[in-house]
């Protein structure tokens, strides 16, 4: 029996568009993700990745369902408590979503100086150490819009492991960056995962690379969600969309990587 | 050294706000923290005052004395006036009030005329003897339409 | 689906109602935030040098020559009558009770509150606001209330520096140019502008800058779910136009309610 961080239970999320239109995005979905494991949510795009992110976050509301994390029901909690959930994950952004007017290294002391009472020396010592490990030392005192997509994703990263959150998000890791540099970014993710024991939740597009990583899939697909307990078990799904998705999107993967050899 | 500058400028950018509203407040307001209590408050009675506001000056000779602070229609459809006056000035109680303007359409004032009793008006007494102020819209009738001669 | 006419507007009402509902909390939050430890002072120094102290250029230009061609205007006007020594007291009352809190309210809605507006906007989509809030970092405390309490501050005294350069520039060109008694000038200003005027003038300068502030940072806060305003750049630089409208349509309406309600 594995520990559960967080649980989708029967979850409802509907969009209603700007003429009235309903689209129902998640469609009493359940599933779990176990601690300390890597869990990999995938589908294409408009299905419902995204949000389910942001459900988990608080950023948005689920219409209908329950959600829990670490047991405790989050689905209608607000204030004091929202932030204290918050507080407890690391949330790495499809854009990075550095703060472009300050500098990477007042990026990522960020957390520390607004939400705990370290002094500033302190500060200094463990962002630095953070940037080392990340091989972004020297970089200090640069702007993001300085940096290359790759360098902002790993600044982004650093900002997420200030609190030594107990679970990492990440929305989209690798857009916007070449394979060369998806790779990498994957391989960091396992290395800090090691290091620091997170439960990591990826949500990306890109089937292929990111089950390497993955312990287990969710795949959404039409509001539905698909549960694999190991990325092999989805090759031998006997589910029609399951096997459609496979072919559409395992076929361009095997496209690209002829490409990249 | 970078900051310092920022602070600098916006410490002038507050300076020269707060003297703005200082030189708005003190020159042009009437200054009346400085005054309270050097000032005292006589009534006075008229048949009309039509054009006088509240704020309205008081003059004695062309010399700003005080300032009309509230009026109201009392008995008999009077208008009265309430006349903040400054304290070193003693108005003797046979003084006359007139309300008169600046210019033909200029602001309207009162004019304390003073007498020469002896004794004078304690704060709160009336000026019963006082002239109205001229209506200058029948006085341009009156020309208009010719039935002044 | 169909959308007959009446469906249309019912759908339109529901959204304006949703939008003054959004932007009100939006207003009690940003109030809120003000009052929240820790306080950001250097932020909020930061703010009222960009808002306030780099307005004062284009604001003393602004005056200035407001200032001057009311003074032509008001000279022209009043020799008909004779009455040149009133030109003091209707440059001043002019600038303190109209064209002071409005002018200098729809400069810094142009050029401080378009870029609020943007800065916050970009923020959003780019998901910088969004971290803040997975950070647990308020965002209203931290970019937001800083923003409100600059530009109630910097207004005030921007119009007060109006109101005086305006009354400068009046001075020069009645004085200096057209001969105007200097003495009936200051004494004309002197006996018609009251505490009364001066309190109107400061009532509608904190208004109108609680109007600016609030729309245009309110607009950029909520890029994503504003109607018609499309996605990405775009959407950015169509909100900032609408807060810029918005906020001097609104200036000027509560212009006239709060001199029918005030004067």
């Amino acid at each position: 029996m594995m520990d559960v961080a967080i649980e989708f239970r029967d979850v409802v999320k509907l969009f209603v568009s700007l003429d009235g239109r309903k689209q129902t995005v998640l469609d009493h979905v359940s599933f779990t993700i176990p601690v300390g494991k890597t869990t990999v949510i995938a589908g294409g795009s408009g299905q419902g990745k995204s949000v389910t992110l942001k459900l988990v976050l608080g950023l948005m509301r689920a219409d209908e369902g329950k959600i829990f994390v670490n047991g405790k029901d989050i689905t209608d909690i607000g204030g004091r408590e929202l932030e204290d959930l918050r507080t407890g994950f690391g949330v790495l952004f499809q854009g990075s979503a550095l703060f472009d007017s300050m500098t990477v290294f007042e990026n990522v002391a960020l957390p520390l100086r607004e939400r705990t009472k370290k002094t500033e020396e302190e500060i200094k010592k463990q962002v630095i150490e953070t940037l080392t490990q990340l091989e972004l030392a020297g970089h200090e005192d640069k702007y993001p819009a300085q940096l290359s997509g790759g360098m902002q994703k790993r600044v982004g990263l650093a900002r997420a492991l200030q609190l030594n959150p107990e679970m990492m998000l990440f929305d989209e890791p690798t857009t916007g960056l070449d394979p060369v540099m998806t790779q990498e970014i994957y391989h960091l993710f396992a290395r800090t995962q090691a290091l620091v024991g997170y439960t990591s939740v990826i949500v990306s597009h890109d089937i292929p690379k990111v089950l390497n990583l993955a312990d287990h899939v969710i795949i959404l697909n039409d509001g539905k969600a698909d549960v694999f307990e190991s990325p092999e078990e989805i090759q031998w799904s006997g589910k029609e969309h399951i096997r459609e998705f496979v072919k559409t999107t395992m076929g361009q993967i095997y496209q690209s990587h002829l490409m990249e050899k | 050294m970078k900051k310092n500058t920022l602070e600098m400028i916006v410490g002038l950018f507050m300076v020269a706000g707060f003297l703005a509203f200082g030189y708005l407040a003190l020159r042009l307001g009437e200054v009346s923290f400085l005054t309270r209590g050097s000032t005292y408050t006589i009534n006075a009675q008229f048949n009309n005052v039509s054009g006088v506001k509240q704020g309205a000056a008081v003059q004695v000779a062309g010399v700003v004395v005080g300032e009309v602070v509230k009026m109201w229609l009392g008995e008999k459809g009077y208008a009265h006036l309430a006349l903040r006056i400054d304290n070193s000035l003693k108005v003797p109680i046979d003084s006359i009030a007139s309300v008169k303007s600046q210019g033909i359409i200029g602001d309207k004032f009162i004019q304390l005329s003073l007498g020469g009793d002896e004794k004078v008006f304690a704060n709160g007494g009336t000026i019963r003897d006082t002239e109205s102020a001229l209506d200058i819209e029948s006085i341009i009738s009156k020309f208009a339409f010719g039935s002044a001669k | 689906m169909q959308q007959n006419p009446i469906n249309k507007l019912g759908n339109t009402g529901l959204y304006v109602l949703e939008d003054l509902g959004r932007m009100g909390l939006y207003l009690h939050k940003a109030l809120r935030g003000a009052c929240r430890r820790p306080f950001r002072f250097t932020e909020l120094i930061r703010q009222i040098h960009f808002i306030g102290a780099s307005s004062s250029a284009v604001i003393f230009f602004t005056a200035l020559s407001t200032g001057m061609v009311l003074g032509l205007q008001g000279y022209y006007s009043l020799q008909k009558f004779g009455a040149e020594g009133m030109l003091g007291s209707a440059v001043s009352l002019t600038l303190i009770l109209e064209l002071g809190p409005v002018l200098t309210a729809l400069m810094v809605a142009g050029r401080a509150g378009s870029a609020m507006c943007a800065e916050l906007g970009i923020m959003r989509i780019s998901e910088q606001i969004d971290a803040l809030d997975c950070m647990a970092i308020d965002p209203f405390r931290y970019l937001i209330s800083p923003k409100f309490l600059a530009t109630l501050i910097s207004v005030p005294l921007l119009t007060a520096i109006f109101d005086v350069v305006g009354i400068a520039g009046g001075y020069i060109v009645g004085v200096n140019l057209k001969g105007v008694n200097p003495g009936s000038f200051i004494e004309g200003m002197q006996t018609s502008v009251t505490n009364h005027d001066i309190r109107l003038g400061l009532i509608k300068s904190f208004v109108f800058a609680l109007l600016v502030v609030w729309i245009c940072t309110g607009r950029g806060f909520f890029v994503r779910v504003i109607r018609g305003a499309g996605f990405g750049a775009e959407s950015v630089s169509r909100v900032t136009t609408q807060a810029v409208v918005l906020s001097s349509i609104s200036v000027l309406i509560f212009d006239y309610l709060l001199t029918a309600v005030l004067l």
